[in-house]
């Protein structure tokens, strides 16, 4: 079960024949995720990690049958790549890629509106769920099978929340990695709601960080429909004002873009907020054990 | 990516945006010659001097030197120009987005006089271009009080503040452009040259993959031209792949130089004003440590994203940028290692220690994921003065340690 990517997920990976598509292609096969193939122009007919290669997306969804793919095409391809696996019927389209121009997301978010597709990313770690498939980048091993579903625009903080919650004695359910970019695919409230929705989750950690106005949406919307516990933790209480925190979206702008406007918000709604990164999985512990 | 006022007019200039021209200028010499070719081109002894630096308020600023003048000023006799060009130049220019310390100007752009006397009146316009995060599109955000703080316009008279929405993909549709120079309340010559404006300026933004591109004021001449008289230009990064020739735009005096270094090495940082360093893989977390920091009772010196290959060598470049600072009393490693196995990591700390030599501040290295525990052991039995810790709540408490 979970969320998003699961043991019936038929992967394909997008620039399956480069170094990280290559690298990472490996590792989610070792984790048990069942690529499929992958899409390389070009290249379609020859095989590639024992896999079948295409030329297109949709050679890959009919003749495979894949229905979620994950992009790691240089920049520059990244929204194409999109715009191809939503043209082409893939589900849940998860892109890896880091430095997509603002200006292709625009245009490829606008693109994939209609179709009946989810895009997670881009700039993001990917999806996790426990024992079932690795859609992503992350190590594997930190990931063990629980209750508790995780929803970050941060990579690493991803890792963090969820190496936190298996030593409070609780495990993972999802790891949904939203990605740091001004223009996501899958918002905060999106992904919380996908979670509040699963019946194998029974709390929920969401992971923000200053910039833009997601956090506050997933507030407001959990505000009416908390039906398990939410905690909360955004990144960069002490970031100065104007500069970009690593993440393009990363900056504070106006005053709803500040650590303190979101974590006010977040309490407001009745989401758990843990100050320190290192107290998120305690957070998340004791709430669970207050049911 | 910030562009100067006149790198940005320069660029307006390629998609027929009309723009306040002009000569840019590094020294006294320069000035006075551009004073004279500008007086003579325009018949007008009224030329203006605008200090260039990448801040904004620059007309209210003022000098630390020359503490009368301010960063743009009207000047009406080749001495005057060259008065106001040995004030300017060389010299730091305070202004309310500069900060105490200011910002040095290095370069002049003398500019033709547009508020000219005419037949009509003369007006000033607010217009900006951004993007708009909640509906993911582009947005004029346009207004008919120019030439003043926007944001004391929104606070005070939001009522005067306009909005238009971009369809992705598409160019500004001509309705919309009239809608602009409507609800600006221009007419006749004005209202086509506005139209005109906003079009191209649109192609501009679009073109140049603009992140923000603000014009403030917005002009209209007394014989009706609409023109930039000021620009300030935001490149947005990721789009730098497909514009080279825009790289080169770049004024890395304008920036820190122990920024400037990190960038060369790859390395994310910021500089910030608190008395711990840190060093961590991941923006998310690497901002998460600076509030831990804060938290446990120090100030943040800095933020530092070394990415997903920490080595050797960039855990030395980071330890050399951070030990810059004077201010910082301890440094904290912080590295979550997933696909990079910390025991690499810790063999890279202890390698760039002894490379650097005697490091004067305690080290606190906290490797968490892959290989933790052999990465501490080796951390440990490497003999130098580096705590280490695993959890991320222990490395908390060391820092307070450290800063006690």
């Amino acid at each position: 079960m979970g969320v998003l990517v699961n043991k019936a997920s038929k992967v394909i990976v997008q620039g399956f024949t480069g170094t990280e598509g290559t690298f990472h292609a490996t590792q989610m096969i070792e984790y048990g995720t069942n690529v499929v193939g992958g899409v390389t122009p070009g290249k379609g007919g020859t095989s590639h990690l024992d896999k079948p290669v295409f030329n297109t997306v949709a050679d890959a969804v009919t003749q495979v049958g894949a229905n979620v793919s994950i992009i790691f095409v240089p920049p520059a391809f990244a929204a194409d790549a999109i715009m191809e696996a939503a043209d082409a019927g893939i589900q849940t389209i998860i892109c890896i890629t880091e430095g997509v121009p603002v200006q292709d997301m625009v245009i490829a978010k606008d693109y994939i509106k209609d179709k009946n597709c989810r895009l997670v990313g881009p700039n993001c770690p990917g999806v996790i769920t426990t024992d079932e498939a690795k859609v992503g980048i992350m190590p594997g091993f930190i990931f063990k099978k629980g209750s508790i579903g995780i929803v970050s625009k941060s990579g690493t903080l991803t890792y963090e929340a969820a190496d936190q919650v298996v030593k409070a004695g609780l495990g993972i359910t999802t790891a949904i990695g939203i990605g740091g970019d001004p223009i996501i695919g899958t918002t905060t409230k999106e992904a919380v709601e996908l979670l509040m929705n699963d019946p194998e989750t029974k709390g929920i950690i969401m992971i923000g960080e200053i910039g833009g106005g997601m956090e506050a949406e997933a507030a407001m919307w959990l505000k009416d429909n908390m039906r398990k516990p939410v905690v909360g933790f955004i990144a960069g209480q002490t970031a100065p004002p104007g500069r970009r925190m690593g993440h393009a979206g990363a900056i504070v702008g106006g005053a709803d873009d500040t650590a303190a406007a979101k974590i006010k918000i977040m309490r407001a709604c009745g989401i758990h907020v843990s100050e320190s990164p290192a107290d998120i999985g305690k957070t998340m512990a004791e709430a669970m054990s207050a049911l | 990516m910030n562009l100067h006022e006149y790198q940005a007019k320069e660029l307006l200039k390629r998609y027929n945006v009309p723009v306040q021209n002009g000569i840019v200028c590094t020294t006294v010499e320069e000035v006075a010659a551009a004073y004279t070719a500008t007086s003579e081109k325009t018949n007008s002894k009224f030329v203006v001097i605008k200090a260039q630096i990448h801040a904004g308020g620059r007309g209210k600023g003022t000098y630390i030197e020359v503490p009368e003048q301010h960063g743009v000023q009207v000047v009406k006799s080749l001495e005057l120009a060259t008065t106001v060009a040995v004030n300017m130049l060389g010299n730091t220019l305070v202004t309310i987005q500069t900060g105490n310390q200011g910002k040095k100007v290095n370069r002049l752009f003398v500019a033709e006089d547009a508020y000219y006397d005419g037949p009509n009146p003369t007006k000033e316009f607010y217009l900006s271009i951004l993007l708009d995060r909640t509906t993911k599109k582009y947005v004029f955000m346009y207004s008919t009080e120019g030439g003043m703080n926007i944001e004391d316009v929104a606070h005070n008279t939001p009522e005067k503040i306009f909005k238009e929405w971009i369809n992705p993909g598409s160019m500004l549709q001509p309705f919309q452009a009239r809608k602009i120079a409507f609800n600006l309340g221009l007419q006749g010559e004005a209202f086509k040259n506005c139209i005109q404006f906003v079009t191209n300026l649109y192609k501009a933004f679009v073109g140049l993959d603009c992140d923000m591109l603000e014009i403030n004021p917005l002009f209209k001449s007394s014989d009706d031209k609409i023109l930039a008289v000021d620009c300030k230009m935001n490149l947005e990064d990721n789009a730098l792949i497909r514009h080279k020739d825009l790289v080169d735009l770049r004024d890395k005096s304008e920036e820190d130089p122990t920024e400037v270094e990190a960038s060369d090495s790859n390395l994310n940082y910021v500089k910030l004003d608190g008395n711990v360093g840190c060093m961590v893989n991941g923006a998310g977390l690497a901002m998460a440590t600076m509030d831990m920091i804060k938290l446990s009772g120090g100030e943040p010196a800095n933020f530092l994203d070394v990415g997903g290959g920490a080595n050797a060598t960039t855990v030395e470049a980071g330890f050399r940028i951070i030990l810059k600072d004077p201010n910082v009393k301890a440094i904290l490693i912080n590295i979550f290692g997933g696909i990079v196995r910390c025991d690499r990591v810790a063999q890279g700390v202890v390698d760039a220690y002894h490379a650097i030599g005697e490091i004067r501040v305690p080290v606190i290295v906290r490797l968490q994921g892959t290989n933790a525990e052999a990465a501490k052991k080796l951390i440990e039995e490497s003999g130098l003065k580096v705590q280490s810790a695993i959890l991320l709540s222990e490395a908390a408490e060391l820092v307070n340690k450290a800063v006690a």
